[in-house]
């Protein structure tokens, strides 16, 4: 089970401060409305969900797909 | 981490602004920037482009409470994290905005005199005469520059509070033109999920 970044979308401001202190730029807000990661890229390294005003991001175990 | 960006340094632009209301109360009409331009963004490209990189206010919190480390990083309380907060504040801020407009429109009409103060969280009125010297135009246009920049300051105030309290750019969960510009793209983006169904 890989670890990633989720984010509680309903509560997201889409402020975009976990997109600048991603190292990864695995985490984006493309409609404004809330951000989204892509889990290909996030190594859940929880600098965004430290960075998070609203606290809406956990570092969560997801199950692998592949 | 990614390079800076010549729109990472925009936090100056707005430092200098509020500093110049200490100087000329005029250069408060310079903050309509920073209403119309997320306005304009979310509107014409549906996303929040101003907030996820342009917007200096939120550049200067994250600088002060990051980098300067005068934030407790603790989370904010969930009221203020929710959205009726969010809502509610809105509401709230642009109902004293419409205030300001109106007396500003008495002494355009010349109905009420030039008041040279600038009012702090909507109560405290402080004199600020050291910082007008005339206009060449209408009283009126000083009475927007004081209206609008007692708005500047008071939410900058808050959020330095939140800031201090909270994560660095606190302010940025129930900052108006955060709020505002959100539920544009969301309104914007129904409409384009529903065009791509037809
Ligand atoms: S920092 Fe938090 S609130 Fe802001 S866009 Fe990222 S997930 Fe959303
Ligand atoms: S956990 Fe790290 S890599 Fe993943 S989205 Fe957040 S900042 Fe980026
Ligand atoms: S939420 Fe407000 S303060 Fe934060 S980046 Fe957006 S416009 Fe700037």
């Amino acid at each position: 089970m890989k670890r990633k970044a989720n984010v509680n979308t309903d509560l997201c401001v889409a402020c975009g401060c976990c997109v600048k202190v991603c190292p990864k730029s695995a985490i984006s807000v493309p409609d404004g409305v809330f951000a989204v990661v892509d889990s290909t890229l996030c190594v859940s390294c929880g600098k965004c969900a430290k960075e998070c005003p609203a606290s809406v991001i956990d570092i969560v175990g997801v199950h692998d797909e592949k | 981490m990614r390079s800076k960006k010549w729109y990472d340094y925009l936090w100056i632009f707005s430092l200098t602004y509020l500093l110049l209301g200490f100087v000329n109360i005029l250069f408060a009409w310079l903050g309509m920037i920073c209403f119309i331009a997320p306005l304009v963004i979310s509107i014409g490209c549906g996303n929040k482009a101003y907030c996820n990189k342009f917007c200096g206010r939120g550049q200067l919190f994250s600088l002060l409470g990051g980098r300067f480390g005068l934030s407790r990083k603790h989370d904010m309380p969930k009221w203020m994290r929710s959205k009726a907060f969010r809502y509610g504040f809105l509401i709230f801020f642009f109902t004293m905005f419409f205030v300001m407009l109106w007396n500003t429109y008495l002494v355009f009409a010349g109905n009420q005199p030039l008041k040279q103060v600038v009012k702090l969280l909507w109560t405290f009125k402080v004199s600020w005469h050291w910082a007008y010297h005339g206009t060449l135009f209408s009283e009126g246009v000083a009475q927007f520059a004081f209206g609008f920049y007692s708005i500047m300051l008071t939410s900058t105030i808050l959020g330095f509070v939140t800031m201090l309290l909270f994560k660095p750019r606190s302010w940025c969960v129930y900052c108006p033109m955060g709020t505002m510009t959100q539920l544009i793209c969301k309104a914007k983006n129904v409409t384009k999920s529903q065009k791509s169904d037809e």
